[in-house]
């Protein structure tokens, strides 16, 4: 059964990761949902959140063969934790003056933010999961959508622990690092990424 | 600037100023490289500039960069340790590469090419000769590099011999812009080993799953072992025969797994899958315990997938790439490690063993089932001519085959007895691979018979390598078995495209005694039995490359084969 699953990936920060990335995924035949890139607290890594729609097995299958890329650093299935995965919407809406108030206090209700008023369009600013994007976005549509962007989930696990470090060469490092292991109900298919 | 300094020895001087081509040579001579396959262009002309001053690299100009791509990846099979080198130039140059590179990426071939790119300044204008390799390579290299700083050369470089040589080893592009070449910087030697933060060694084989495989053979009534490349290239032929041995376990192959145990063992199958040996495929079929070795358990392993080990209870995969475990057959245990690691992990854990019953079973089979081949018409039979060949070859001759029906009557007429002495691109099937490829075996291998068999359509594909050959006196016999059509094509087409030939007709072919001679070689030919042997004679006490054609009946078909569509026990015979 296909789902979407969420990769939170740490690369390096060199020219070209993303283009590996994306040709490996291109490649084996596997569907983005969204990926986002960005920097993280260390300048030399970048960390790429993948939402992916796979199989079971195909999943196992990507994130084995993403961690063969030389360049990628780590890489954690975060599906189903408990995370933090929040998406920005900018949607400029049609908002002529008698129906402003109506169109505010529904952005109010979802916590978003009007971020640019024109006489008859506002742009609005909302982040959330992706579901709550998406309800938001249903809400808006018979007022008037008039363009809209979207990004894709960038996420992180909640709780005290960093969920993945960086390897410094540490055997003990390495021993926390090894099991990001996947195993398929119907075998052992056991592999360190 | 550049630096025009006489080149000193690798010295006691702790830092020079050298050129970025110069450090790329002296890299490659840290990284123990003797022989560089390649061919010079706009782009690459500074490292061209300094080669002669490193006369410890032997520079072989091929004819044609895939055939430099090929030469590179024959080098690294045949000789342990070793990586090949190519260099190309920048668009043309470096795309006629792909084939090779990816030939070389499907059976884990340590490949480095260094290709020449257009100067960093100009990347992304379309300035003449640029295109972007990285691009075009990237789902057929295991890694890639742009160098983009003078300063980088030595480190990539170094870096690029890690990952091709370490782990699944690969083909590793390193793209170099001229200008970087001919950019000077200060460089230091050095040697401390490389370490990637995103690239680690594989764990040692894990403990409590060695004494489960161990267990599952101690309770196993029907065990089989398959061995692929991995055995080969982690050089763990000795565990796999010692394990074999221990527990009375039968062992075939795949095609590239083929030397990996010696045929002449009576514990030996044969290739196993689609045109593997009948009783192989009867045995895996029968198998309640199969362990995959160092192998990836393609399509042309399990011909089709529901067929392949349909009563196997405990399916135990080793291999050192995780991706390859579960990526085809979903295994009951795995064990992500060097094929070596795991089998020397095994063998304390595993009690002696017989199972007299089993082995007497496969004994019939191995009587019902044989390879064979039929004789027919007073026609030379493409066998004759492999057996006669292989009556000249001792345990350390290495032979090639190209793609098709000479590739597989290679692989099952002969006992090859020694890892490494089978050279074939299994993986991409890649015509016109086997004659480049085996002038870089023979340069590797100087003391050893090299022959490379193939057909006359895939020998055409790379044929102005013979140039190459002459030039540099590689001393290798060419046998091609000539068919006059694309053989393996044409018996498909009879057999499961209707009976419909098409374009599948090569009897316009050159006059290959002329062909060759053209170029310099000693040629010979005959479609006659009684000629074989004695033109077999004079091409190996002939000093040189020497080609011979051989006329074969052009009927001749690949048996045993597994239909397509069909399962593992669907194997049609010769009859």
């Amino acid at each position: 059964m296909s789902q979407t699953r969420l990769l939170s990936v740490l690369v390096e920060n060199k020219p070209g990761v993303l283009q590996r990335v994306a040709s490996m995924i291109r490649r084996r035949g596997f569907n983005i949902d969204s990926l986002s890139v960005g920097p993280t607290e260390d300048e030399t890594v970048s960390r790429m959140t993948i939402a992916v729609h796979v199989g079971r097995q195909q999943a196992e299958q990507a994130t084995k063969q993403l961690a063969k890329l030389i360049d990628v650093i780590t890489i954690d299935d975060i599906t189903g934790m408990r995370n933090v995965a929040h998406e920005l919407l900018l949607v400029r809406m049609h908002t002529p003056p008698d129906r402003r108030p109506e169109i505010f206090d529904l952005v109010e209700v979802f916590r978003g933010r009007v971020v640019d008023v024109a006489s008859n369009t506002s742009i609005i600013e909302l982040t959330g999961s992706t579901e709550k994007v998406d309800n938001f976005i249903e809400l808006m549509r018979p007022y008037g959508i008039k363009e809209m962007a979207r990004s894709g989930a960038v996420a992180l696990v909640r709780g005290e622990q960093a969920r993945i470090r960086l390897v410094d060469f540490d055997v003990a490092a390495r021993a926390e690092r090894e099991p990001a292991a996947v195993t398929g109900a119907a075998g052992d298919t056991t592999g360190t990424v | 600037m550049i630096e025009t300094a006489a080149v000193t020895p690798l010295s006691e001087v702790a830092s020079r100023r050298l050129t970025g081509a110069q450090i790329a040579l002296e890299t490659l001579v840290q990284e123990g490289v003797d022989t560089i396959f390649g061919y010079p262009g706009g782009a690459n002309l500074w490292l061209y500039r300094w080669l002669p001053a490193y006369p410890q690299l032997r520079h072989v100009l091929v004819r044609h960069e895939q055939g430099g791509a090929h030469a590179a990846d024959g080098y690294a099979r045949s000789k342990r340790g070793a990586v090949g080198v190519v260099f190309a130039t920048s668009g043309p140059g470096a795309l006629n590469l792909v084939t090779g590179l990816a030939t070389a990426y499907m059976d884990s071939v340590p490949v480095v090419a260094i290709t020449g790119q257009v100067p960093s300044t100009a990347i992304g204008t379309d300035s003449f000769q640029e295109s972007d390799v990285i691009g075009s390579t990237m789902s057929v290299v295991k890694h890639s590099y742009l160098i983009t700083s003078v300063d980088d050369v030595a480190p990539v470089i170094r870096e690029a011999f890690h990952v091709a040589r370490t782990g699944r080893p690969g083909p590793v592009l390193i793209d170099f812009p001229k200008d970087l070449q001919a950019a000077a910087t200060e460089h230091v030697r050095d040697d401390t080993p490389v370490r990637l933060r995103s690239y680690l060694a594989p764990p040692p084989p894990d403990s409590a799953k060695l004494r489960r495989v161990a267990q599952l053979i101690r309770d196993a009534r029907r065990p089989v072992i398959l061995a692929g490349r991995g055995v080969i290239i982690a050089q763990a032929e000795e565990e796999l025969i010692e394990l074999a041995h221990l527990a009375s376990i039968p062992v075939g192959w795949t095609l590239l797994g083929t030397g990996a145990f010696p045929l002449q063992d009576p514990l030996a199958l044969q290739m196993v899958g689609f045109m593997g040996a009948g009783y192989t495929n009867k045995a895996v079929c029968d198998a309640d315990l199969l362990i995959m070795v160092g192998m990836r358990c393609d399509d042309r392993v399990t011909t089709r997938l529901d067929s392949f080990a349909p009563r196997v209870e405990h399916l135990v995969h080793i291999d050192i790439d995780p991706a390859e475990i579960g990526k085809n057959v979903v295994p009951h245990v795995s064990l992500v490690s060097d094929a070596g690691a795991a089998l020397r992990a095994l063998i304390p854990l595993v009690e002696p063993k017989r199972e007299h019953e089993w082995l007497t079973q496969i004994d019939q089979w191995r009587e019902e089932h044989p390879v064979r081949y039929m004789r027919r018409n007073g026609l030379l039979q493409p066998q004759e001519v492999l057996e006669a060949m292989y009556a000249r070859c001792n345990d350390e001759a290495i032979v090639l085959a190209d793609v098709g029906q000479n590739q597989i009557w290679a692989a099952l007429w002969f006992n090859y007895a020694r890892p490494g002495t089978f050279i074939n691109s299994g993986g991409t099937g890649t015509m016109g691979y086997a004659f480049p490829a085996s002038m870089g075996v023979k340069l590797a291998n100087p003391s050893k018979t090299v022959f490379c068999v193939t057909g006359e359509g895939g020998f055409v594909m790379n044929m102005q390598e013979m140039a190459t050959m002459v030039e540099n006196d590689i001393d290798v016999t060419v046998v091609i078995l000539n068919n006059a059509s694309l053989g393996m094509v044409r018996q498909f087409q009879d057999d499961f495209y209707d009976g419909v030939r098409s374009a599948v007709d090569l009897t316009f072919t050159p006059d290959f005694v002329k062909l060759g001679e053209a170029f310099g070689m000693k040629a010979m030919t005959t479609g006659r039995l009684e000629d074989v042997g004695p033109m077999l004679d004079a091409a190996v006490a002939h000093r040189g490359p020497v080609l011979l054609n051989f006329d074969i009946d052009p009927e001749a078909n690949v048996y045993p084969i597994v239909p397509l569509g069909k399962g593992m026990l669907d194997f049609v015979e010769a009859s």
